[in-house]
C-alpha cells in the first residue's frame, strides 16, 4: 500500500499508545524490524477523512529522547536519520491526561525538533473522573499545536484526532519551549555550521548521542567529540540543566491550564490493590498461586484441543496412506512431513494459553509489581527485577523472551538474563517430557492427591528454574559490569486487561510460532526422511537382493519379512550410519544410535524429537496400524538383549539432555541478533551442551 | 536527610541530588528539586521502595533513594 503521509506515534510507556495504534490501523498492521536493529517496528495504515492514506509507525514508549535502553534508542534515530527514509511528516505525541507533568517532558523535546506535531490527550475520561480540569483550548494555544482529547480505551475522540492529522500543518508551528541555545551556545553554533543543521536542538542531540547514532561516520563522530572537549561540554550536566529548564516551562504551562483537586493523594483503588498484591506475606503467596494457576491452565485447558488436533492428524495420516498409492513420496508426506507437523501443531493450544495469560499479567500492570517484589532476590543472583519477565516468558518460548530483555538497561544484567533464559523449561520441551514421562512413570496417585506423572513434570520445571538461577549466580562473577545498574521504574496504575489486545497477542504469537517452528520442522522432516530412505553405496540394493532369496520367503511371513528389510535398511541408511558414528559418544548416557538421530535432529528444534521418533519407529510398526509414538517407543526392544529401550534411566537421562542442551536454532539466531557477536551464542551453546552431557551421564548412572 | 530515611507514608520535598548520573534519570521521571515525594510502600523484602511523585508511582532501590536529599 502506498501512503500519502507518514505519521509516528510517540509517548511515554503506559499511555495507551499501542491501544491508539490498534484503533487507528485496525488489523491492517504488520510487525517488522527497524533497519539494522531488531527492535520491533509496528506499522499500519489508516484511512483519513479526506481519502488519503496515512502510514502509522508505532515507536517504542520512552520517557525522553535520551535513550536508556536499546528500545528507546530507536525513537531519536527514526526521527533524525534522513537516510533511513523513515522521518515522519507528522508526529502524534500521546500524553496521559491524568499524569501530564511527566508526560510533557517528552513532548517539549519532540516539539523542539521542529517536526509538525499533533497532541493526543489520552485517558481524558480517567483524568476527568479524578477531578482534573484541563483548559484544552488554552493548552493548545500555549503550545501552538492542535490538541485532541481522546480516550483510546473507550474509542472516543478518534474521528477528531484523524481530522487533526488530516488538516495538520506541513510546517512545524509549535512554540519554542525552552531556550535550547543557552544550554551550550558555542558548541551548538559550531555543530550547526559544520553539519549544516538548522535546528539547534537537533545539533544538541548530535552532541549528546553521536556515539550511538549510526548515520554518523567515525570521522564525524570523532569531530563532534573534539568539539565537545573544546567547549568543555559535559553531557550529563547539560541534560540536567535542560531537564530542569523543561520542567520550569511545564510547571508554568500547567499552572495556567490545569486545575487539580486539593486532595491529591487519597486512597486510590490501585493503592488498595497494591496493599494486597505487594504485601509482605500475601504478595509472594499470590504470585506463586498465579504461577501455579498458569501451569494448571496450560495443562488442563489445553488437554481437549490437543487431543482433537492429535486425532485429526492421525485420521489424516491414515486416510492419506489408504487413499494414495504406496511409494516414496506418500511416505515422505505421511511419515515425514505430517508426523512432524502434528508434533508442532499439537501444542499450539498450550502456547496460546500461556501467551494469553502472560499478556493479561503484563496488561493489568501486575508484571511490574512482580519485578518490584523480586528485584532484591534477583539482584543476589546477578539478575535484575526486570529479568523476571523474560524468565517467566521462558516457560513459553525463549525467543520472544530474549527479545523482551531489551527493557533491561544494564548491560551485564541483560547479558546474564539472555544467557540463562534458554534453560527455563520452554513449551517445546513439554511434548518431550510428557512423552517420556508417560512412557516410564506410572500414572498413579501418591498421598491421594499427587499424580506421579504430574510430580515428575513439576520436578522438571523446578529443575529448570533452579539451574537458571545457579548459572546466573556463576556468571555474576565471570562477567564484568560495564556501567552502574539502576532500577528506576514506573509502577503503572492497575487496569483491566484490554481483551482485544490479549486476543491479538495470543493470535500473533501462536502464528509466529507455527510459522517459525513449522518451517524448521518441515525442513528437518524432509532431510531426515531422505537420510533415512537412502544409504551410501549399493547397500540398499544388496539388502533387497539378500532378502529376495527364496529361503527367506519360505521361513518368514511376508509381513515380518518387510519389517526385517525395513529395519536393515534404516540401519544402513545415511541416518543409520550417522547414528552409529555418534553412538560411542552418547552410549555413556544410555542412548542408542536411533536416539542419537533424534538427538541430532533436535538441535534444530526440540519439538522435532516427537516427530523424529515417530519417523524412525514408524518403520518397525505394522504398516496398516498407525500406532501412537508412545506405543511404538514402548514396544521398542534392544535387538541384542531383547530388553525395552526406554527404561527409567534412559528416559530420565534423555529428559536431562533436553532440559539443558541448547537445541533450538531460533534461539541461537535470536541471541546472535540481540548481542551482535557470535561469541555469546557460541559460549551459550558450549556451556549448555556440557551441562546437558554431565547431567544425563549422572542421572543415567544413578538410575541404571 | 535523604529519601531513603523516610518511613512509609511520610512526605518530603526534594532539595538536591548527590549523584549526577542518577539525578538525570530521576529528573526525567519527574522527581526533581521542589517536588513533593511520599513513600507509598516498601517491597516485601525491604528493597526497592515505591514513592508517589508528580502524580504517579515510581519504584526505585534504597540506594538510589539515598542519593535524593530532602529539604
Amino acid at each position: 500500500m502506498k501512503a500519502d503521509i507518514r505519521v509516528a506515534l510517540v509517548g511515554n510507556p503506559n499511555t495507551g499508545k499501542s491501544t491508539l495504534f490498534n484503533i487507528l490501523t485496525g488489523l491492517n498492521q504488520k510487525i517488522g524490524n527497524f533497519p539494522g536493529v531488531t527492535v520491533d517496528k509496528k506499522t499500519g495504515f489508516c484511512q483519513l477523512p479526506d481519502g488519503r492514506t496515512a502510514e502509522i509507525i508505532d515507536l517504542p514508549g520512552t520517557y525522553s529522547v535520551y535513550p536508556k535502553s536499546k528500545d528507546e534508542s530507536i525513537v531519536f534515530s527514526v526521527l533524525a536519520d534522513k537516510a533511513k527514509g523513515m522521518v515522519p511528516d507528522l508526529i502524534v505525541v500521546i500524553l496521559d491526561a491524568s499524569n501530564l507533568k511527566r508526560n510533557l517532558l517528552l513532548y517539549t523535546q519532540i516539539a523542539d525538533l521542529k517536526i509538525p506535531v499533533v497532541v493526543a490527550l489520552n485517558m481524558i475520561d480517567v483524568s476527568e473522573k479524578a477531578g482534573i480540569t484541563i483548559d484544552v483550548n488554552l493548552f493548545a494555544q500555549k503550545l501552538g499545536v492542535p490538541v485532541v482529547p481522546i480516550s483510546a480505551r473507550k474509542i472516543k475522540g478518534i474521528d477528531e484526532l484523524k481530522s487533526a492529522i488530516t488538516y495538520a500543518n506541513k510546517v512545524a508551528l509549535q512554540q519554542d519551549t525552552i531556550d535550547v541555545d543557552a544550554i551550550a551556545p558555542q558548541l551548538i553554533a559550531q555543530i550547526r555550521e559544520e553539519y549544516k543543521v538548522d535546528n539547534p536542538y537537533f545539533a544538541l542531540q548530535l552532541a549528546h548521542q553521536h556515539e550511538t547514532l549510526d548515520f554518523l561516520s567515525t570521522q564525524e563522530s570523532d569531530r563532534i567529540e573534539e568539539l565537545e572537549k573544546e567547549h568543555a561540554f559535559h553531557s550529563q550536566k547539560a541534560q540536567a540543566t535542560e531537564t530542569i529548564a523543561r520542567y520550569n516551562f511545564i510547571n508554568d504551562l500547567l499552572y495556567d491550564t490545569v486545575k487539580k483537586p486539593e486532595t491529591a493523594h487519597d486512597e486510590t483503588v490501585s493503592n488498595k490493590i497494591d496493599k494486597i498484591l505487594t504485601h509482605k506475606v500475601f504478595g509472594f503467596a499470590i504470585f506463586f498461586a498465579i504461577l501455579l494457576f498458569i501451569f494448571q491452565a496450560i495443562f488442563s485447558w489445553s488437554a481437549y484441543p490437543m487431543e482433537l488436533i492429535g486425532d485429526l492428524f492421525a485420521w489424516l495420516q491414515a486416510a492419506l496412506s489408504k487413499a494414495l498409492p504406496a511409494g516414496p513420496l506418500v511416505s515422505l508426506l505421511v511419515d515425514g512431513i505430517l508426523a512432524g507437523l502434528s508434533g508442532v501443531l499439537v501444542f499450539v493450544p498450550q502456547i496460546a494459553i500461556l501467551f494469553a495469560l502472560l499478556s493479561i499479567l503484563e496488561d493489568t500492570g501486575y508484571m511490574s509489581r512482580v519485578t518490584f517484589m523480586m528485584d532484591k532476590v534477583m539482584r543476589k543472583v546477578g539478575l535484575n527485577g526486570k529479568s523476571v519477565v523474560p524468565l517467566i516468558g521462558g516457560f513459553a518460548c525463549a525467543v520472544p523472551s530474549i527479545m523482551s530483555t531489551r527493557t533491561i538497561e544494564n548491560w551485564k544484567d541483560r547479558m546474564i538474563t539472555i544467557m540463562v533464559t534458554p534453560l527455563v523449561a520452554c513449551s517445546a520441551r513439554l511434548p518431550v517430557y510428557t512423552l517420556l514421562i508417560a512412557l516410564v512413570v506410572p500414572n498413579k496417585n501418591v498421598w491421594w492427591v499427587f499424580n506421579l506423572q504430574g510430580l515428575a513434570l513439576t520436578a522438571m520445571y523446578l529443575l529448570s528454574i533452579v539451574s537458571a538461577v545457579l548459572v546466573a549466580f556463576v556468571m555474576k562473577f565471570i562477567l564484568k559490569a560495564r556501567e552502574r545498574g539502576y532500577f528506576i521504574m514506573e509502577l503503572p496504575v492497575y487496569r483491566m486487561p484490554r481483551w482485544k489486545n490479549v486476543a491479538f497477542t495470543m493470535y500473533d504469537r501462536s502464528k509466529t510460532f507455527v510459522l517459525q517452528a513449522g518451517k524448521v520442522i518441515v525442513a528437518v522432516s524432509i532431510i531426515l526422511w531422505v537420510l533415512k530412505s537412502y544409504g551410501p553405496g549399493d547397500k540398499f540394493a544388496q539388502i533387497d537382493k539378500t532378502f529376495s532369496q527364496p529361503q527367506y520367503a519360505k521361513t518368514m511371513t511376508p509381513d515380518s519379512l518387510t519389517k526385517v528389510i525395513a529395519s536393515e535398511k534404516l540401519e544402513n541408511s545415511y541416518a543409520g550410519v550417522f547414528g552409529h558414528v555418534i553412538e560411542p559418544v552418547i552410549k555413556p548416557l544410555g542412548f542408542d544410535w536411533k536416539i542419537g538421530i533424534a538427538l541430532i535432529s533436535s538441535f534444530a528444534a526440540r519439538e522435532v524429537f516427537v516427530g523424529t521418533m515417530a519417523t524412525i519407529y514408524s518403520v518397525e510398526g505394522d504398516a496398516d496400524k498407525l500406532q501412537s509414538v508412545q506405543e511404538k517407543m514402548h514396544e521398542a526392544k534392544n535387538p541384542d538383549t531383547g530388553q525395552p529401550v526406554f527404561t527409567l534411566a534412559v528416559a530420565f537421562s534423555l529428559m536431562m539432555f533436553y532440559a539443558f542442551a541448547m537445541q533450538c536454532a531460533s534461539t541461537v539466531a535470536v541471541v546472535y541478533r540481540e548481542t551482535k557477536n557470535w561469541r555469546w551464542p557460541a559460549a551459550q551453546f558450549a556451556y549448555m551442551t556440557v551441562l546437558a552431557y554431565t547431567a544425563s551421564f549422572i542421572v543415567y548412572h544413578l538410575l541404571k | 536527610m535523604t529519601l531513603s530515611q523516610l518511613e512509609v507514608g511520610e512526605t518530603g520535598i526534594v532539595k538536591e541530588f548527590t549523584d549526577l548520573e542518577m539525578s538525570v534519570k530521576l529528573m526525567e521521571m519527574g522527581c526533581l528539586p521542589g517536588e513533593e515525594v511520599r513513600i507509598s510502600r516498601v517491597a516485601p523484602l525491604g528493597d526497592p521502595i515505591a514513592i508517589h511523585v508528580s502524580g504517579y508511582q515510581l519504584s526505585l532501590r534504597k540506594f538510589e533513594a539515598s542519593t535524593i536529599v530532602l529539604q
